[in-house]
């Protein structure tokens, strides 16, 4: 779908901060507010803003118990519907956050949350290597997240300008 | 034994102290401030750049260059002013690498003016002019650019401070404070005037890159114009490289000439490592700059349209990154207004007089600050103009 200049910088800018007012964005883009308020319910609409989300650094809070894996998955592709109908198979879990079908080594990355790596270790065990397509599986835990979605944790973004200036 | 007056030179001693100091203390010791007072971008130079730096270090590049600079960067400078803004220089003998466009107004001040030389200059104007002016030996008479014709100087206005005794103009556009651009028809009309009388033009367009309405005209672009212009810009604004302190003149082969000897004796040459980082920024930079640019423009429009909401009126400025709007209404004088809005509210501004004549009853507000600063001062100020209206 094409998006006029004003559609793109709107999604731009909510990307960056979907909280930001639609007052705001309106005089960012010259604009009515009602104008940003078509243009988002037909984004919405035509599935280009899919859902809003916050990133979260859950290493901050505190007594959270929470691992991540990524995982390669080997499949053996199937006549017909190629790799879709396992990569369904594999997201309908709820454990799983993401599927990417990948060039390269293996066929699936998909990414497993759990509480520990023990639930997590159980579920590639007992669901997803035991999947009629899935042949082979190697499993990465993440031990630290230095930058997610473009955002870099633990950088305050600290303003290292001196106060006045000419 | 003889006694000595003074150790400074009378020079000095009668350039009058930066009026940006007085609030840079005042502002330096608060907790909690939101400076809009900074005149720098918000941005971190790109990554590649900075790498490119680092590189460049390991490499072991850290002696001297040519005294105008690594030929490399002056050929990518020559194509990108060609490129941009259609003008054509030397690489070999028409641009000189400087210590940031600071450097380069002092030593074109010095290579154009003779003692007594008057150079006229369009205020509120950066706070360098006038001090450069008179200790390069000239006279800095200053014209003030009007709120009602946006701070765009009229033909009118500099033809009638001209003098027997004129030697040079100096513009800035995009401007530092009122982010007023002069566009290509008002360029065409000064430039007549200053064929006219043949004048030198010190053209300031270190915020080129960003001019957003607009693509920016250089004024060496027009008819006859080139020869007598010093086109001064740099790399400070548009590609976030501030810190680095490198800029550049373009000028015709005689002037350059004359500018490289006093950048020679006086300076050398500009800094190695932020030389092989400018060539990375003219070589793999401008995806950023453009994403920069987007950002301001969006920032642009929604702070200014902010200020005019709550009563502080401003025209749209065309270009930089700073709104300039008039404080008449609540009575203050620019100081008064822009102490009281730092001790009540926490916001840092700078006060419109101290860009000299024209300046007062405006202050200047610069939003290269993140979208979440910029909301959070509007408030502020908007709660501040109420309380004293």
């Amino acid at each position: 779908m094409q998006l006029r200049e004003m559609e793109l910088d709107l999604v731009r800018i909510l990307q960056k901060d979907a909280r930001i007012s639609t007052e705001n964005i309106a005089k960012m883009l010259q604009v009515t507010t009602e104008e940003i308020e078509n243009a988002i319910e037909k984004l919405e609409k035509d599935n280009v803003l899919v859902r809003y989300s916050s990133v979260v650094d859950w290493s901050k809070v505190e007594g959270h118990e929470g691992v991540t894996a990524m995982i390669d998955v080997k499949v053996a592709p199937k006549r017909g519907v190629g790799f879709d109908e396992v990569a369904h198979r594999i997201y309908r879990y709820k454990e799983v956050k993401s599927v990417y079908l990948m060039s390269g080594a293996y066929d699936l990355s998909v990414t497993v949350e759990g509480r520990t790596m023990h639930e997590v270790a159980t579920f590639v065990s007992e669901k997803l290597s035991t999947l009629d397509s899935v042949l082979s599986t190697t499993t990465h835990f993440q031990l630290k997240k230095y930058k997610h979605d473009g955002t870099i944790f633990g950088d305050h973004g600290e303003d290292k300008r001196i106060v006045v200036s000419p | 034994m003889k006694t000595k007056t003074s150790y400074i030179s009378q020079s000095v001693k009668n350039l009058k102290p930066s009026g940006i100091r007085k609030f840079f203390d005042l502002a330096a010791n608060m907790e909690g401030v939101i400076s809009l007072g900074v005149g720098e971008p918000d941005f971190i130079t790109s990554w590649t750049v900075r790498e490119a730096a680092i590189l460049s270090l390991e490499q072991g590049y850290t002696s001297y260059t040519a005294n105008a600079g690594l030929l490399e960067l002056r050929e990518k400078i020559a194509a990108y002013m060609k490129e941009g803004y259609s003008v054509d220089y030397d690489p070999k003998d028409e641009i000189i690498v400087t210590v940031g466009a600071s450097q380069a107004l002092d030593i074109s001040m010095r290579a154009i003016i003779d003692q007594g030389d008057e150079v006229i200059v369009v205020e509120p104007g950066f706070v360098s002019y006038v001090p450069l002016v008179q200790l390069a030996g000239g006279v800095a008479v200053t014209v003030g650019s009007k709120p009602e014709n946006d701070f765009k100087v009229t033909a009118e206005e500099l033809e009638a401070a001209i003098t027997p005794r004129t030697k040079a103009v100096l513009l800035c556009s995009p401007n530092n404070p009122t982010g007023t651009v002069l566009e290509r028809e008002n360029l065409e009309e000064l430039a007549e005037v200053i064929r006219k009388h043949d004048l030198v033009v010190l053209s300031d367009e270190i915020y080129s890159e960003l001019a957003y309405d607009h693509r920016h005209v250089s004024i060496a672009s027009l008819k006859d114009m080139r020869k007598r212009t010093l086109v001064i810009n740099g790399f400070s604004k548009g590609f976030a490289m501030t810190g680095w302190r490198l800029g550049f003149i373009c000028a015709p082969e005689e002037i350059a000439s004359s500018l490289l000897k006093i950048h020679q004796y006086a300076m050398m040459c500009a800094s190695t490592p932020a030389q092989h980082a400018a060539v990375e920024a003219l070589d793999k930079g401008m995806d950023d700059v453009m994403e920069m640019k987007r950002s301001y423009r969006h920032r642009r429009h929604y702070f200014v349209d902010s200020l005019n909401e709550f009563g502080l009126t401003c025209h749209t400025p065309g270009g930089a990154f700073y709104a300039f709007p008039s404080i008449k209404k609540t009575g203050m004088s620019s100081e008064e207004f822009a102490e009281k809005l730092l001790m009540e509210e926490k916001v840092a501004v700078v006060p419109g007089n101290v860009f000299g004549k024209g300046g007062e009853g405006y202050i200047r507000c610069s939003y290269a600050s993140s979208m979440e600063q910029l909301q959070e001062a509007v408030k502020r100020m908007k709660r501040f103009v109420e309380n004293h209206s």
